[in-house]
């Protein structure tokens, strides 16, 4: 009997509400159409986008049941902020990637003197899983051109350890995203490629 | 073509190819998006109701008017059109009518997780229960001819995982359904005693032809697989039992209501053991038991929150394991054994519970966590931080400002339901007396207030109320993003229409003291509230500004002096998400900020001053 969850890929895309993780999801998904299976996306709007962490679920392979993926099944997790891989690093499978954007986004309980920022998160993930990528995905972006390019920062550094065409993301790109944004874009995706080399 | 959808968009797409013609709505999470692709449609009138009763009302007008009609909801807001779906089930329909509630187990943006199936059981009307895009997609074409062939209203029950994800669709083309001819038939329409208790029989009739169809509608499936364990759900808990246990055989019922008997007896009958896989309430389970069969659910199955794959295979997973592993999706077990399932559901830090949830999370225990909250530059922010410090009673409502409970602020006593507020108050008047209302302010939003604060608000003028009402008008309905409402002069599809005047209708509604206020001037909001709370006699207080995320363009940000700030913390008991400390002095996000300038109002020393002004 075919045990179906273990041939499909998890992605996981978590960040602060505003980071631009919809769209993310929303371009891989098309560009993961690409492969003939079947594909599934879970995000959450209304109350948890307002400035909260949000979360996007992104599932592919020949069937996909479930829109949401199962804890401990993710096969990457890509990070847009520190604390946020850290809160949903629970969902990496112990084998998979995740792909973190170094960049510290305090929540609000660190602002107002509740909380305490956690120090070195990327030292310790970089302990606590087996594979990882950190990078300055804001840096990159702002390379590319506009500081709210990092998503596709991010989507670059994923694309590279995913059996999906260049072709397929060209063309997602540029079904999600406005003329006018795309050059800045297909940059910012670019420079993530490159940077999540070895 | 075959395109990725999200259900509400399939769901559109699906009433648009059945030749809907008149569709209605309230906004309302996880159903807003049906209306707003609706209205994209040329063939179909698509409208932003003032409430879901109304909504409703105008779907059956249509219905009996000829056309292919549709209501769309959250699962409250079938609450409030409860009362004309219930006759509506006993006039059923001339052109078809289907009405769309979409439940929220989890909570991820409501105040409740009511199961809405019971709607159906209560008005004896057929329940249709999806399980992906394109399932919504094929079901609400068919929900119409059924709703016609059947005479009855069709409740199409979608989840937030059903109406917010996204999965692949295989559309069609439209069907053009001629107008159906409008005759006058008062003993069908007009529901006086004599001509209801005809219909109530009729609804029995049908109920019964129902029972029939039930039987052998491919809207049910039977997935035979291994004999020894057989599995009943319906909906999104049907993806995640084939997540979890590929093994077993499988009743997935598309139609949940009536429950057809024989298909049903047969599936229990023909497997060793039967269980009931389904979110929140044992509405499958309640049925099945009363038919006499051997079924386990909720005996297993979590009744709160959210299903999950993970959760499958803990519950009934860990039994049918103990039959034969074989049968449980092997990574799912390996994980749900191991335990580490306990790190609780998809919902780690979402929504607005967020302790009971993080409590849950495997992550550090002492992560910080990251709730949602106010906008930079909302205007909501400034009333929630007088209310604060004056220490008032807040009656609360249904809305962004609903964060306005969160700390910092934490300055809201009761959020029940849309349009609560007014009617709470009085409440609350009443039972401790005029001296206690000087302490005690409703705080309402502009949209809210036009859906059900109104009749509140003339429940306080007639029966000697002597509260305040604060109506936070920030020209749109910000928490379902932005949608048009009657106050902001613009319809669904955007176009210009006359502006509902909230002023008007506090005075008309008998309010002598209505005044309007900027929501940024904290003096003059505080002075309004001290104001309209010692006067003895009902007030309005509208605070009025667009919300921050309508405006174009960006102000000029402040910043602060390290000259000046004396490291008081008294900007951050503000909650602002653009103000931070830097060690011992306050810093502005100049990306964050929004140029609303509470900050220099609360700011004892003057430490924070807007760009570019002079420091002299």
């Amino acid at each position: 009997m075919r045990i179906m969850s273990n041939e499909v890929i998890n992605v996981l895309l978590v960040g602060v509400g505003g980071q631009g993780t919809i769209l993310a999801g929303r371009v891989l998904s098309r560009a993961a159409l690409s492969l003939e299976g079947e594909v599934k996306v879970s995000d959450i709007h209304g109350m948890a986008q307002r400035g909260g962490s949000v979360v996007t679920q992104v599932r592919f392979g020949p069937r996909v049941f479930a829109p949401v993926m199962a804890p401990g099944t993710a096969d990457f997790l890509v990070a847009f902020e520190k604390l946020e891989a850290r809160r949903w690093l629970p969902y990496l499978r112990a084998e998979g990637w995740l792909i973190v954007n170094d960049q510290e986004m305090p929540p609000l309980p660190v602002l107002t003197g509740v909380a305490t920022y956690p120090e070195d998160l990327v030292g310790e993930m970089g302990r606590l899983v087996k594979n990882m990528l950190a990078l300055h995905a804001l840096d990159l972006a702002r390379l590319a051109g506009n500081v709210k390019a990092v998503n596709m920062v991010l989507m670059g550094a994923l694309a590279r350890r995913l059996p999906i065409s260049r072709e397929a993301w060209e063309n997602a790109l540029a079904d999600s995203v406005p003329e006018r944004f795309l050059e800045v874009n297909r940059k910012a995706f670019q420079l993530g490629w490159e940077g999540g080399g070895e | 073509m075959r395109e990725l959808l999200i259900g509400n968009h399939a769901l559109a797409r699906g009433a648009w190819e059945a030749g809907l013609r008149v569709a209605a709505a309230y906004p309302g999470t996880p159903s807003t998006e049906i209306i707003e692709a609706l209205a994209q449609y040329p063939e179909v009138y698509a409208e932003w109701a003032p409430n879901e009763k109304v909504a409703l009302e105008v779907a059956i007008g249509a219905s009996i008017g000829g056309a292919r009609s549709l209501a769309a909801m959250k699962h409250v807001g079938v609450n409030v059109a409860a009362d004309p779906l219930m006759t509506l089930a006993y006039t059923g329909v001339n052109a078809g009518l289907v009405l769309v509630s979409a439940d929220d187990p989890g909570l991820f943006s409501s105040q409740n997780e009511q199961d809405n199936r019971f709607y159906a059981r209560m008005a004896q009307i057929p329940c249709l229960e999806p399980a992906d895009s394109q399932e919504v997609r094929d079901m609400t074409r068919l929900a119409f001819d059924l709703s016609e062939e059947f005479d009855t209203p069709v409740m199409l029950r979608l989840t937030t995982r059903i109406a917010h994800s996204y999965s692949p669709v295989e559309s069609g083309e439209r069907q053009e359904i001629p107008l159906k001819d409008y005759v006058k038939q008062p003993a069908k329409y007009v529901m006086l005693p004599a001509f209801g208790k005809v219909r109530h029989r009729a609804v029995e009739e049908r109920r019964q032809k129902l029972l029939t169809y039930a039987e052998t509608t491919p809207l049910n499936r039977v997935e035979w697989a291994d004999l020894r364990v057989g599995v009943i759900t319906a909906g999104v808990a049907y993806q995640y039992v084939k997540e979890a246990l590929p093994g077993v055989s499988v009743l997935k019922l598309g139609l949940t209501y009536p429950l057809p008997e024989k298909l049903v007896r047969d599936f229990v009958n023909e497997v060793g053991a039967c269980y009931v896989v389904e979110e929140l309430e044992p509405f499958l389970e309640d049925q099945l038991r009363a038919l006499g069969l051997p079924v386990t659910g909720k005996a297993l199955v979590p009744r709160v929150d959210e299903l999950s794959s993970i959760i499958v295979a803990q519950t009934v997973g860990a039994r049918v394991a103990a039959m034969d592993p074989a049968m449980v999706a092997s990574d799912l077990a390996a994980v749900a054994l191991s335990g580490a399932g306990a790190m609780g559901g998809q919902g780690a830090c979402e929504g607005a519970h967020l302790e009971a949830k993080e409590a849950a999370a495997a992550a550090p225990a002492d992560l910080p966590g990251r709730p949602p909250l106010m906008c930079p530059g909302c205007p909501h922010r400034g009333v929630f931080y007088v209310l604060k410090k004056l220490g008032l009673v807040v009656a609360g409502d249904i809305g962004c400002y609903t964060l306005g409970a969160t700390p910092p602020l934490q300055a809201m006593d009761t959020c029940i339901c849309m349009g609560a507020s007014l009617g709470v108050s009085m409440g609350l008047e009443k039972a401790r007396g005029a001296e206690f209302a000087r302490r005690v302010v409703g705080v309402i939003g502009d949209s809210t207030f036009l859906h059900s604060g109104m009749t509140g608000l003339l429940e306080m003028v007639y029966n000697g109320g002597t509260g305040t009402l604060i109506i936070l008008d920030n020209s749109t309905t910000a928490m379902t993003g932005h949608q048009d409402h009657p106050g902001t002069g613009y319809t669904a599809s955007h176009q210009p229409a006359p502006k509902a005047d909230l002023e008007q209708i506090a005075r008309a509604l008998g309010v002598h003291r209505v005044r309007v206020v900027d929501s940024y001037d904290l003096e003059a909001v505080e002075r309004a509230i001290q104001e309209e709370t010692a006067a003895p006699e009902p007030s309005v207080i509208i605070v009025r500004r667009p919300c921050a995320l309508l405006k174009r363009e960006k102000e000029a940000v402040y910043t602060v002096d390290p000259e000046a700030c004396l490291g008081c913390r008294y900007c951050l008991d503000l909650g602002c998400p653009a103000l931070s400390f830097n060690g011992e002095q306050a810093v502005i996000d100049p990306v964050q900020c929004n140029g609303c300038g509470l900050c220099t109002q609360v700011c004892p020393n003057e430490a924070i001053r807007k760009a570019g002004e002079d420091n002299e």
